[in-house]
């Protein structure tokens, strides 16, 4: 299989049509264009891989100069595991990587949520809101046992720092891939907020 | 880029051309694809456009008519979508508001609109 791996931008959700006229929710991407800033070699580095890098950089440092050469000032530089064949550093690809209808994986930093109680961050229902009730509306209910064992056992919910870690979907639908727009639409929602940085690669479910 | 320059062509490409401008208190005849079972026929559906939503390709548009038996109906429409094959206006009507909820409380005579005159 030849290569297919992008990095993006989100740019927002709309709707399209399909032939038929059922209406399809899409996330619109600005799909590379990604340049081939590396390519990993088994002899080299002990595995296959291929750096590409994306987006605009003001300035950079002496390190990233001499790494990048004359590929432009890149922001990201992402790698991605997999057969390097048919690769050259210096090469530009964009979404035509991808065919329209096939599925694709997408990774990002979703949303930073702060310290969110346990309703917000673990679907809780919460407490009743009537019959009495006094700041237990949003509670999250008893954490445990008494004096056995005494103690609140490890992995148990709570509420705490939720968002800004980094998530995967799997197996979206590529509804449009449009190289000379450099956009792709993609069947449903993707994490992150808008203008942030997606990781795309075909899927690794099998369809 | 933003969300709407990158999609402006894409939008374009999906614009619904058949449809003209109309408005609330327009009589319009949309003609509609309907799928039944493997078969696609044309359906009419005529009315006046009580609220019309101006969204992009998300836009819509609703329209009432009165049924055989006195039940008003009413069916929105997706401006965009291609199961819309076509709409014809019948009528301009003068109103002096966007969302004709009115009309659903009145019957008959009362329920008329006024013609806009010609522009």
């Amino acid at each position: 299989m030849s290569f297919s791996g992008l990095l993006g931008r989100k740019l927002g959700m709309t709707q399209t049509f399909r032939p038929d006229g059922t209406v399809e929710p899409v996330t619109v991407i600005q799909a590379g264009p990604c340049v081939v800033t590396q390519i990993r070699t088994i002899t080299n580095d002990g595995y296959e891989a291929v750096q590409l890098g994306f987006g605009e950089k003001k300035h950079l440092n002496k390190p990233e100069r001499g790494h990048l050469q004359d590929n432009g000032a890149l922001r990201y530089l992402r790698e991605f595991r997999g057969s390097v064949e048919g690769l050259e550093v210096g090469q530009r690809i964009g979404p035509e990587v991808f065919e329209e209808g096939s599925r694709v994986d997408v990774s990002a930093t979703s949303k930073g949520r702060g310290f969110a109680g346990v309703v917000k961050r673990h679907g809780f229902h919460g407490g009743p809101k009537t019959h009495g009730q006094s700041d237990r509306h949003r509670a999250p209910g008893s954490i445990g046992s008494g004096t056995t064992p005494g103690r609140v056992l490890p992995g148990l919910k709570m509420a705490g720092h939720m968002g800004g870690e980094r998530v995967t979907v799997q197996s979206l639908e590529v509804i449009k891939s449009d190289p000379a727009r450099g956009l792709l639409l993609v069947k449903g929602s993707v994490p992150g907020a808008r203008n942030g940085l997606l990781y795309i690669r075909s899927s690794a479910q099998a369809k | 880029m933003d969300l709407s320059t990158a999609l402006q062509g894409i939008v374009e490409a999906t614009t619904n051309e058949r449809i003209p401008q109309f408005s609330s208190g327009d009589t319009v005849r949309v003609s509609a694809k309907v799928v039944e079972g493997d078969r696609e026929r044309i359906q009419d559906f005529e009315g006046v456009v009580i609220r019309m939503r101006k969204a992009g390709v998300s836009s819509n548009f609703t329209v009432r008519r009165i049924a055989s038996n006195g039940v008003g109906v009413e069916r929105t429409f997706l401006m965009h979508s291609p199961r819309v094959d076509k709409v014809e206006v019948k009528r301009r009507g003068k109103v002096r508001r966007a969302n004709l909820y009115y009309l659903r409380g009145l019957t008959g005579k009362a329920a008329r609109i006024k013609e806009a005159p010609r522009t």
